[in-house]
């Protein structure tokens, strides 16, 4: 069984670099490169953590914009997209903040869920799971299914399998440690999984066994 | 191999991060354990559903007006002087 390889290839670090310094020193049309570069990638993850297409809107304006007005704080020794998911991130939650006031939303809770034991639906998947439904009721399922997690385990699962960044750019955009990141990283694959496979599982049946992952070796 | 040892090391094996010997140790584990073939072989193809899936992507239009609005301002800050930290 393979592993999972990184979704983008990056760009080289020295050109970006040269972006960031030219924007720094007033180069408008440097820091539109560096938008351009980066702006889809900063939607989806403001939409994934707000779950709102405004407040996405307003946080690839606030984060760019805050990113242009702080760029003299930017010292390089990361990499400048993951100082920008930083600051996007942290837009984006104060987005959330804004619009549930009822509810704490940290990413620093250690969010213990009923799901965090073993799995539970254990039923294999059909051959291409996806093709059994239209676009439009895909896009549907894996927008309600990421919805439901917790936010702190959607913005790790977000950053690390979506957008590709690594576990230590990971744990540095979102100040967590790199255990805590592999953690909720693990916790957020495994619940996405159990959740989709109430869509995705075969139905011959034959498969099927909801007792949790053991075959009595334990 | 426990079934929950093999879980802990999930995300370290699907991201290729792990030793050879936990490797080998895994890779015997789901030979024979059924259960967890299904559970490794699923998250792998949630975590490729979700990568290819192209929720959220900004439309053209949108981005045009986005990054105006973001230059436009940046040319307004710049004209009001850097700001100092």
């Amino acid at each position: 069984m393979g592993t999972i390889q990184p979704k983008i290839g990056e760009p080289p670090v020295s050109e970006e670099l040269q972006l960031v310094n030219a924007a720094k020193e007033g180069d408008v049309g440097a820091f539109e490169q560096l938008v351009k570069r980066y702006d889809r990638n900063v939607f989806r993850i403001a939409q994934h953590i707000t779950q709102n297409r405004e407040d996405a809107e307003d946080v690839v304006q606030d984060a760019f914009l805050k990113a242009y007005g702080n760029l003299k704080q930017f010292q390089g020794q990361s990499k400048f997209y993951t100082w920008l998911v930083r600051i996007a991130v942290n837009e984006a939650l104060m987005k959330l903040r804004r619009r549930r006031p009822e509810r704490m939303i940290s990413l620093d809770e250690d969010v213990k869920t009923e799901e965090d034991s073993l799995p539970r639906e254990v039923a294999d998947w059909s051959p291409n799971p996806e093709q059994q439904y239209s676009q439009a009721e895909l896009r549907d399922i894996l927008t309600r299914t990421i919805q439901g997690l917790p936010p702190s385990f959607r913005t790790v699962f977000v950053l690390r399998d979506v957008e590709g960044l690594s576990t230590e750019e990971t744990a540095e955009a979102l100040e967590l440690s790199i255990p805590a990141v592999k953690s909720r990283l693990l916790r957020a694959r495994l619940q996405l999984r159990d959740r989709l496979s109430r869509y995705f599982q075969r139905h011959n049946g034959n498969n099927k066994s909801k007792t949790g992952s053991g075959d009595g070796n334990q | 191999m426990k079934c929950s040892e093999f879980l802990q090391e999930l995300t370290n094996y699907l991201d290729g991060v792990l030793d050879a010997r936990t490797k080998a140790e895994l890779e015997d584990h789901l030979s024979w354990c059924h259960n967890c073939y299904v559970v490794c072989d699923t998250t792998k193809k949630t975590i490729e559903i979700y990568r290819d899936s192209q929720l959220y992507e900004l439309p053209e239009d949108l981005r045009t007006r986005l990054r105006t609005a973001i230059v436009s301002k940046c040319q307004g800050k710049k004209k009001a002087g850097p700001e100092h930290a």
